[in-house]
């Protein structure tokens, strides 16, 4: 044995869980600063609007030292829509993180597999048939999306899940198995709209854009409940998927109940998805871009869970201040993340065909 | 190799398995007893892999069972059971972007939980695993940029940091050239050896296999054909009936170990007599 000895980590800094916590001060650092990145688009998203509140203001309200009319308009108005979107970004940004490190390719991401076109199905299906009947309160409207939003992602998780397997899970396989059912999903959204009342048909439309413009804080408080329970479940199994990576005989070998993973995997991506479309529209490309850019920044082997959910919260709450702050109208902010992420998409896929090619 | 009383680190009891009800290996009874180095011999398709998987866990018995320490191995815990038994199975690959530390650090999983998260004690034995495999200088690494032999002994590094008794390797030595093959073999034995590891594995090297291991073991036709030290497995006869093959057996003159040659065929036969015609013109001329 030649040279300095190697160093493991583990004798300085965090030892709180197992490896896939171990001390890493890239990734760390990178989470702290998209931390501060998101409070400080927090504390801009809340500024910003048909008024200028100075930040100062904002930061008092938001701790609760400031009354006034100022207040009123930071904590009802804007602060959901704020809240809404960083949830939003956070939940998308784990929930990529969490399908493209299971399916080992930066292609498997909610908006591809089909989950996000399940949800979307579902939520649809809530708007547009439920709002079809007499009475129906906004109060069961947004009680009813969340719930149809997750039964419709379950399901098309669980038809993705059940025609990909063929003792194993292959996940060029899985991606083109959700690629066909995305578009058949799709289809039956379309038919949807295409039956529903013109009303209800456009608010269904605007909804599968993905915007944050009619939030209010019933739509942040699923949302908030969801992200509470499953990222730090999410988190908890960041070394399983580390080892779960390696394939699934060295994951058993080394000790991993690989079945068990994965199907808590699967139901971490579609709840956290699932809660995402239903408040704010299946708003596009979050889930797919943000853990690549993580797993670039970090320069780890898989997206860091944690720096994916910022860097989807801050990419979240950027294009909405984009969108209320330099177009003349309100531009969904699903527009802005699809403009962004669709060219990403493409260079991705040409970079991946060259990859195999060579 | 004196066989102790005691109960084998591994027994397969009845064992078949195979994939989508038709059977590889039918009602096949083995033990493998500790300390020592088992490889699994036979024709492509005769089960080897296979037979290993089921003592892996990695796929399950369509009938009978595998016990691990005199204990049927599906009903304990995973992890307990990685703690004393470790596989690597064949070409495994790594996510671009895992050194082989990260690599390494992943044997330690069956030795943390919740209760007991990672220590300075597992980056020692990562740290051992690297000193061992002599990979220390190249710790750090991508894996991916390694060269063949280097990444093998990356994966058998993540063995070894498993601190596991018994080894099942599935044709370590697959894509290396005959040197790396070598140094591949040396290390497993060195693990033999040095820390009393029980090793099984496939290889498909008939030769190497017989100077490598303890014992052989030749499947085929759905069992055991043969089952032995490599001296009494490696006959013509068997060579004949299990791989189909016209081959010698001589003693290799480095170690003494079995060494085949295989019979030629008519064309090999033709070639053989224009290389003596050349050399005797040659020998004429001169």
């Amino acid at each position: 044995m030649t040279g300095a000895a190697v160093r493991a980590p583990g004798r300085a800094g965090v030892r709180i869980g197992p490896i896939g916590l171990a001390w890493r001060p890239r990734v760390f650092w990178y989470t702290v600063a998209s931390l501060g990145a998101v409070l400080v688009l927090v504390v801009l998203g809340v500024a910003i609007g048909s008024t200028w509140i100075a930040p100062g203001i904002v930061v008092r309200s938001l701790v609760g030292l400031e009354t006034g009319p100022d207040a009123f308009i930071i904590t009802t108005l804007r602060l959901p829509r704020v809240l809404t979107g960083a949830l939003v970004g956070l939940t998308l940004g784990i929930a990529g993180a969490l399908t493209q490190t299971f399916t080992r390719n930066p292609l498997g991401t909610p908006d591809i597999i089909g989950v996000t076109s399940g949800a979307s199905v579902g939520a649809v299906a809530a708007i547009v048939l439920g709002g079809g009947t007499y009475s129906v309160s906004s109060l069961v409207l947004s009680g009813g999306i969340p719930v149809a939003a997750t039964i419709g992602a379950l399901i098309a998780a669980a038809v993705v899940y059940g025609l990909g397997w063929r003792g194993g899970v292959q996940s060029y396989r899985l991606i083109l198995v959700g690629i066909g059912v995305s578009a058949t999903l799709d289809a039956v959204t379309s038919y949807l709209l295409v039956r529903a009342k013109i009303t209800l048909a456009t608010a269904a439309s605007q909804w599968l854009v993905g915007s944050l413009s009619s939030t209010s804080w019933s739509s942040v408080w699923p949302l908030l409940i969801v992200a509470a329970v499953a990222v730090p479940i999410a988190l908890a199994t960041s070394a399983a998927l580390g080892i779960g990576q390696l394939g699934d005989e060295v994951a058993t070998g080394v000790g991993l109940a690989v079945q068990r993973h994965r199907l808590l995997v699967i139901a971490l991506a579609v709840v956290l998805t699932a809660a995402a479309v239903a408040a704010a529209g299946p708003v596009g490309f979050v889930a797919f871009v943000v853990p690549q850019v993580g797993l670039r920044l970090a320069g780890t082997n898989r997206p860091p869970l944690l720096l994916a959910g910022l860097l989807g919260a801050a990419l979240v709450l950027a294009a909405d201040l984009l969108s209320r702050a330099a177009f003349p109208w309100q531009v969904p902010v699903g527009i802005i993340t699809t403009v962004i992420g669709a060219p990403y998409l493409i260079w991705l896929l040409i970079r991946h065909r060259k990859e195999m090619s060579r | 190799m004196t066989t102790p009383p005691s109960t084998p680190v591994l027994e397969a009891r009845g064992l078949s398995v195979g994939y989508d009800r038709h059977p590889v290996l039918t009602d096949l009874d083995l033990r493998v007893e500790r300390g020592t180095v088992t490889t699994f011999l036979g024709a492509n398709g005769c089960g080897k892999s296979t037979l290993l998987k089921a003592f892996g866990r990695v796929l399950k018995p369509q009938s009978g069972e595998v016990l691990l320490d005199g204990a049927p191995i599906r009903k304990e815990p995973n992890r307990q059971v990685a703690r004393k038994l470790a596989i690597l199975p064949q070409s495994p690959v790594a996510p671009a972007g895992t050194s082989v530390l990260d690599l390494v650090m992943r044997g330690r999983n069956p030795h943390q939980s919740w209760a007991k998260p990672w220590t300075a004690d597992d980056a020692d034995v990562a740290e051992q695993a690297i000193a061992a495999t002599g990979l220390t200088d190249v710790a750090h690494r991508d894996v991916a940029s390694l060269s063949g032999g280097q990444r093998q002994r990356a994966w058998i590094a993540l063995v070894v940091a498993q601190q596991a008794d018994t080894l099942l390797l599935d044709e370590p030595t697959t894509y290396l050239d005959l040197a790396h093959q070598l140094e591949v073999l040396r290390l497993v034995r060195r693990l033999n050896r040095e820390q009393g590891s029980t090793v099984v594995m496939v290889l498909h090297d008939l030769s190497l296999a017989a100077r490598f291991s303890d014992r052989l073991v030749v499947l085929h036709d759905g069992g055991v054909a043969a089952d032995g030290a490599p001296h009494e497995v490696l006959t013509p006869a068997l060579l004949e009936r299990a791989f189909g093959l016209h081959a010698r057996v001589f003693p290799d003159p480095v170690t003494g170990a079995p060494m085949i040659v295989p019979e030629a065929d008519e064309h090999d036969a033709s070639l053989h007599r224009e290389r003596e015609t050349v050399l005797a013109s040659a020998a004429d001329l001169g």
